[in-house]
């Protein structure tokens, strides 16, 4: 079994791009299954299964979603493993710019779309920066002149991936992609042992444990101070 | 030497490019040109990096990466497109497409017709992505009469296609000549205040209304939009084939529009199922069930059909800036 991950920011159309990718991918004989993170709700899933893809769901709800991931790609790798399924897609929305789902040797793509703006790719950290395919959605309503631009971005903080115009409602790329999803890539019989490709956003504050109050007296563990004199900050007075 | 181990100053002098690479990648390097990268970097505390989330080997990495790329992409050296052919695959299905072989040549308009959902992104993407009998339909498109490089599929600069859909916009919140100046500098361009300039006032020839290098993009009206994204496409973006998804008609000069593309040599296809510009192209593609059902020549006696169109078109154009302009219809 070959295991992808997808990744990007909600509503770049993920989902709509590994179901038409799943759609071309059939075509092919492949038997493909997918496993959606989240944080507080979805409904993907009936997507999916509506597709009649084999889905699993998992919401990280007060969690990282990063860190619920890498907690449960394991177990659902095995889940994949045991029914024998030939391709694994798991997709995980990141929240924060700052999320790194991404593990070594394992295929990465990210999902950004046209409209986000383009320094987008100057704010999304290792999820971009370190994919092996960057798929930009949404081409069709932007102009010929913007999809150019935003791409350029992409290819400055990631020059070395992979950058493909996906569109996601008539599926044009799709069939690209999936071309890519399955070649170069090895088999995994396991995920331990493997390592994360950047380190995940670290936390663990007293506020990560449940603390509501705002004040010095309760911010405990990880903490950070914003220092409004250094910097740019300095300027503005 | 690896440029990883020059400084920043020599990094620019020998590739200006790299002070957008910086900047993307949020490198202050301000007040340490004299120093690497890696120097850079390493002033910042390990929190500092942490937030920034860099990682310096990569960094290394993707700077030489771009360097290659742009480098690349700037030479002169590549051979100029001037003809794509496309072998027949099969329909939807499986049937084989009836034709010998299509030809496109620069400086050519050809149109595509056939009902939404029949194959018209399919025989684009297969262009797009040089098709080797390796797409769902089988075809098999060659660039200058041999088998393709494959840097049209992954690269991000050199694309075989542009595209101006239909249902297209701006959504970029700056005036026509930043717009348009952002643009030129992503392609490299070398003068860009004159690029500029030349592209802002072919798109007001093509124009109904005129606008201001100072207008608002997203406050352009709908033919403006198009005009802009034509002229800028036609001056700009080095792909050689160009797709129009349909021109409506309101606010646009699509004659010299087209013209302009061709002035550019482009070639030119035309997905439309208006009479005036379907007739504008030397050939039509019918598309039917995924495949390529035929190809038309377009004869004498429908050339006699577009003269007519045109003097419709003119009387309708008159009338409607007639309106525009408060006067009376007559």
């Amino acid at each position: 079994m070959k295991l992808v991950t997808f990744s990007g920011p909600p509503s770049s159309g993920k989902t709509s791009v590994i179901l038409k990718t799943i759609e071309s991918l059939r075509h092919r004989d492949v038997s493909p299954a997918v496993v959606k993170f989240d944080c507080l709700y979805t409904d993907d899933d009936v997507l999916y299964r509506k597709a009649g893809v084999p889905v699993k769901k998992g919401l990280s709800g007060s969690l990282c979603p990063d860190h619920y991931f890498v907690s449960n790609i394991e177990a659902v790798v095995d889940w994949g493993l045991e029914n024998s399924y030939d391709l694994l897609v798991s997709e995980s929305a990141g929240l924060c710019n700052r999320c790194s789902p991404y593990i070594k040797d394992i295929k990465a793509i990210c999902v950004i779309d046209n409209l986000s703006g383009i320094n987008t790719p100057k704010k999304i950290g290792p999820m971009l920066k370190t994919a092996d395919i960057v798929v930009i959605t949404k081409g069709d309503i932007v102009s010929q002149a913007e999809r150019e631009v935003f791409a350029s971005r992409v290819q400055a903080v990631n020059p070395k991936a992979i950058i493909l115009n996906v569109n996601g409602l008539t599926g044009q790329g799709c069939f690209e992609l999936s071309t890519l999803l399955t070649e170069e890539s090895q088999d995994v019989t396991t995920l331990k042992g493997k390592k994360l490709r950047f380190s995940m956003p670290s936390a663990l504050c007293s506020y990560c444990l449940g603390e509501t109050r705002i004040g010095e007296n309760y911010q405990m563990g990880n903490v950070r101070k914003i220092d409004l004199e250094k910097g740019e900050n300095s300027e503005s007075k | 030497m690896s440029p990883s181990r020059k400084t920043i100053n020599e990094l620019l002098t020998a590739y200006p490019f790299l002070s957008s690479f910086l900047e993307d990648n949020n490198i202050n390097y301000k007040g340490n040109e004299d120093k690497t990268l890696r120097e850079i970097i390493n002033l910042l505390d390990k929190n500092e990096q942490e937030e920034l989330a860099i990682n310096i080997q990569q960094l290394e990495e993707n700077l030489e990466s771009f360097i290659e790329q742009m480098s690349e992409f700037l030479s002169d050296d590549d051979e100029e497109v001037t003809s794509i052919t496309i072998f027949p695959g099969t329909d939807k299905s499986g049937a084989p497409e009836k034709y010998e072989s299509l030809e496109l040549k620069k400086g050519e308009i050809v149109c595509i017709v056939g009902p939404t959902g029949s194959g018209k992104s399919r025989l684009l993407g297969d262009i797009e992505w040089v098709a080797q009998n390796d797409t769902p339909t089988k075809r098999r498109v060659l660039v200058n009469n041999s088998v393709p490089d494959s840097k049209w599929r992954f690269s991000i600069s050199d694309k075989l296609v542009a595209q101006l859909s239909q249902n297209m916009n701006f959504v970029m919140d700056l005036t026509v000549e930043e717009f348009v100046t952002l643009h030129a500098e992503s392609r490299m361009i070398e003068d860009i205040e004159d690029t500029v300039k030349t592209i802002i006032s072919n798109a007001n020839n093509l124009a109904g209304e005129r606008f201001s290098k100072d207008t608002p993009i997203t406050s352009l009206s709908g033919g403006q939009s198009r005009a802009l994204m034509i002229a800028d496409t036609a001056t700009l973006s080095k792909s050689p084939v160009i797709l129009i998804d349909e021109i409506e008609n309101a606010g646009i000069d699509r004659k010299r529009a087209l013209d302009l593309l061709l002035a550019e040599d482009k070639i030119v296809l035309l997905a439309t199922h208006d009479p005036t510009l379907a007739l504008l192209g030397n050939r039509r593609i019918v598309i039917k069930n995924g495949g390529i059902d035929k190809i038309i020549e377009t004869s004498e006696e429908e050339r006699e059909i577009l003269a007519e169109l045109e003097v419709l078109d003119k009387r309708q154009m008159q009338l409607r800036n007639a309106l525009r302009h408060g006067e009376k219809l007559q």
